[in-house]
């Protein structure tokens, strides 16, 4: 067991510094410190992504056979805290870290060939197409359906809460091709081109109200959809077990490096908010106390990561332990929304309309309470995605603790 | 000792909730809040036909006589249906004032508040403030029978409806002083007051307030100069035990719509509300409200206390509809699943004035440190 790092470690660290500093530019930096969700634009997105891809860094957890970097376990710890800590954006998940583990896993050499290099490249957009309207935590109780017409799928139904879908080429998508007594026993994977005639994306607008088309979330519709039989994911019937393979995947992500920067965030905060009588909050011991006992937490969870990833190799999954990480990432961060907008008092309550249209508006109060409060509203609903909190809880004690 | 309602006072309530059912239900309040003018009008002046705006106003000034616990009554009714109309800050807090200031001021002023004609707001904090009500930088300085107001308020609430502000300044002493504050009615177009008007994320609105040299004749004065923090501070506690009414009524209304919506969505063959873990969190959310409400009875029975007393009692039943309003606020969204995140239910603007109502006149730390220091 050893902490510290070596002499290559350390070069790698500016390496990594160095980059952010030429790629991460002004105009992005701006764009995304005013935005209300956290995302930033499909250009921005598409452009920071592709700035990764050419230096070889744009999906550290992949294998080296299929483009990863072959980081050790302190490269990808030193590259995750440097990133979080310069505020980049974060790569979208649905193609990098979700689909694409379950394509090397178990899709076919044309589908690998086909969809991965154009994932790494971010050529492609993905989106995920899991929830349904009646299928949220109870997940396998999904209705859409695919009915095999020979050379094809037909697809109808609908899908939920599809996270940037209005942006998206291609959705992969848990549908019924089989009713059975036990539902999880019927579902197969399908990967779906969005511009098929017959899909249908409206806008669902949120607590943050981020107006179209900066909206986070959509309802994706499917009437008569074709899909080529090639687009199936293994096996019919098996998607079961790929979906819950990829799910691992979305939840077993390490959260410390991003929570450590919203402790330092916090803390530019305290320091510069008056409380009056001439102190500010950084000098109120119990906000203090309150944040240093989140910023003890958060590395009770950063030490519980480095030895859960070190553990394993690019491309392995976590397993269900990955239920622990989801648990306390999403409710230490709705802790730390919860406590920035008690720091910026009254400046909770300005409403920003959009994201990024007023961007050369001077804010109502201090830059950096304008997407404070908005934050905390949206972020409620970490604790409600991938499986909620109470699901996860669920997952530990039957896999983990064997209840 | 008696907790139960009169008839009178029953009769109040019935003629609140008949008025928000005709005109407030959701989607007529999401018009209201999407109109030009942010607030409605037509609904100000029924709540002057009603006689609601004239509820704490003794008769002698036109008002009904009426004492804490019918301003607790309407705020909590009013906290159901999320009423966007600034009735705490005209009435509650901006009449409470009034009520206290002089024979001629109640007479030019309180007639054109009970009638509707007027709504007024509190132009109190202040950027470097934050909750402390004796840190006043916004300065009016006195030349013979004139004062001259500088200074900027921030986040006003309900000023860009109103035609009248009440402004602290200081008048004298240092900036976080409590003697030498003073308090100002002034006219929103007089010369010199600038406003940056803003909707706030509960669908109501506020302004910055910006005063350059604007004339305050020394009529205009609330009180004795320099003296007016005892008065601020007990017309907060007035105006925070209304808030509190008003959070328990929204907190009644979250937690029914929670209730109901585990009865109905079913997953896992059953209705979510037949696991273990989401009825606990639903005890404790009702176990939280029922507290909350005590705590609210409590404050409005209190107000008339000696000052030690009464400021107890606002910061202990303050502190209490925070930590209630965040967690049920919380559970409800969470409850709700991922329809609790959308903007088309009604929940999450539940949520969000629960989560304002919690930073407005100081938040759960803030009033812990004034009940500590008040026992």
């Amino acid at each position: 067991m050893d902490l510290n790092f070596n002499q290559a470690d350390i070069d790698f660290r500016n390496e990594v510094r160095d980059f952010i500093k030429t790629s991460y530019t002004s105009e992005m930096k701006a764009e995304l410190r005013r935005s209300k969700n956290g995302s930033a634009s499909k250009d921005l997105h598409v452009k920071w992504q592709k700035s990764l891809y050419e230096k070889g860094w744009i999906a550290p957890n992949w294998p080296v056979e299929h483009g990863g970097p072959g980081f050790t376990t302190t490269q990808n710890y030193i590259f995750e805290t440097e990133m979080a800590h310069a505020g980049v954006p974060r790569t979208v998940p649905f193609g990098l870290s979700m689909v694409a583990p379950v394509l090397m896993e178990f899709g076919t050499e044309e589908q690998k060939n086909k969809y991965l290099p154009d994932i790494l490249a971010t050529n492609v957009w993905w989106c995920q197409g899991y929830s349904e309207p009646g299928a949220g935590s109870d997940l396998a109780s999904l209705q859409c359906k695919a009915e095999d017409k020979g050379d094809h799928y037909l697809v109808n139904g609908t899908k939920i809460w599809t996270t940037m879908a209005q942006h998206a080429d291609m959705i992969f998508c848990l549908v019924r091709t089989s009713k059975t007594d036990k539902p999880q026993s019927g579902i197969s994977f399908l990967l779906i081109d969005m511009k098929s005639e017959g899909i249908d994306v409206r806008p669902l607008i949120t607590l943050d109200q981020s107006p179209e088309p900066y909206q986070e979330v959509n309802q994706v519709f499917f009437e008569d959809v074709k899909v080529p039989k090639e687009n199936l994911v293994g096996e019919e019937n098996k998607g079961w077990t790929y979906a819950k393979y990829l799910l691992e995947f979305e939840r077993g992500n390490s959260y410390s490096p991003t929570l450590y920067r919203g402790i330092e965030k916090l803390k530019s905060i305290a320091k510069e908010t008056s409380i009056g009588n001439g102190e500010n909050l950084i000098d109120d011991s119990d906000f203090i106390n309150k944040l240093n006992k989140c910023e003890i937490e958060i590395q009770a969870l950063e030490f519980v990561e480095l030895r859960i990833f070190s553990a394993l190799s690019a491309g392995q999954r976590v397993g269900p332990e990955s239920s622990i990480l989801k648990t306390r990432g999403t409710e230490l961060q709705q802790k730390l929304q919860e406590l920035s907008v008690e720091a910026i008092g009254y400046w909770a309550s300005p409403f920003v309309y959009d994201t990024f249209a007023n961007i050369n508006e001077p804010s109502i109060g201090p830059d950096y309470a304008m997407t404070i409060a908005p934050s905390y509203f949206n972020g409620r609903k970490t604790t409600i995605y991938a499986g909620s909190n109470e699901i996860q809880r669920n997952i530990i004690s039957k896999a983990v603790l064997g209840l | 000792m008696d907790f139960s309602f009169s008839e009178e006072q029953t009769l109040l309530r019935n003629t609140i909730q008949s008025f928000l059912q005709d005109n407030y239900d959701f989607d007529s309040r999401k018009a209201i809040i999407q109109s030009e003018d942010g607030m409605s009008k037509e609904n100000w002046q029924q709540l002057a036909e009603l006689g609601l705006l004239g509820v704490p106003f003794s008769e002698a000034d036109g008002g009904l006589d009426f004492g804490p616990v019918e301003t607790m009554i309407v705020a909590e009714e009013f906290g159901k249906g999320l009423v966007i109309e600034p009735y705490i800050q005209t009435v509650v807090t901006c009449g409470g004032f009034l009520r206290r200031a002089s024979e001629s001021q109640r007479q030019e002023h309180l007639s054109k508040i009970i009638s509707g004609e007027e709504i007024w707001a509190f132009a109190h904090a202040e950027p470097q403030g934050r909750f402390n009500l004796s840190d006043i930088k916004v300065n009016a300085s006195k030349n013979n029978d004139e004062y001259s107001l500088n200074g900027h308020k921030c986040v006003v609430s309900g000023a860009p409806w109103a035609q009248k502000l009440i402004v602290s300044a200081r008048t004298s002493g240092d900036q976080s002083d409590k003697d030498g504050i003073s308090l100002f009615i002034v006219d929103k177009s007089a010369e010199g007051v600038s406003l940056r008007d803003y909707k706030t994320v509960d669908g109501s609105m506020a302004s910055e307030v910006t005063f350059e040299n604007v004339k305050i004749d020394s009529s205009s004065i609330i009180g004795e100069e320099g003296k007016a923090y005892d008065l601020i501070e007990l017309v907060v506690d007035e105006t925070i035990a209304a808030l509190c009414a008003e959070a328990i009524g929204a907190m009644s209304v979250l937690n029914d719509a929670t209730v109901e919506y585990c009865k109905t969505r079913k997953q896992f063959g059953q209705p979510i509300g037949k696991f273990q873990v989401l009825q606990h969190r639903m005890v404790d959310m009702f176990m939280q409200y029922e507290q909350s409400v005590s705590m609210t009875y409590m404050v409005n029975l209190k107000l008339s206390e000696d000052e030690l007393e009464r400021r107890k009692a606002a910061s202990g039943a303050k502190v209490q509809i925070c930590n209630a309003s965040k967690f049920i606020g919380q559970s409800a969204v969470q409850l709700h699943g991922g329809m609790g995140m959308t903007d088309e239910l009604n929940v999450g603007h539940y949520f969000k004035r629960l989560a304002m109502i919690e930073t407005q006149f100081g938040n759960a730390d803030h009033h812990l440190k004034k009940y500590s220091s008040a026992s």
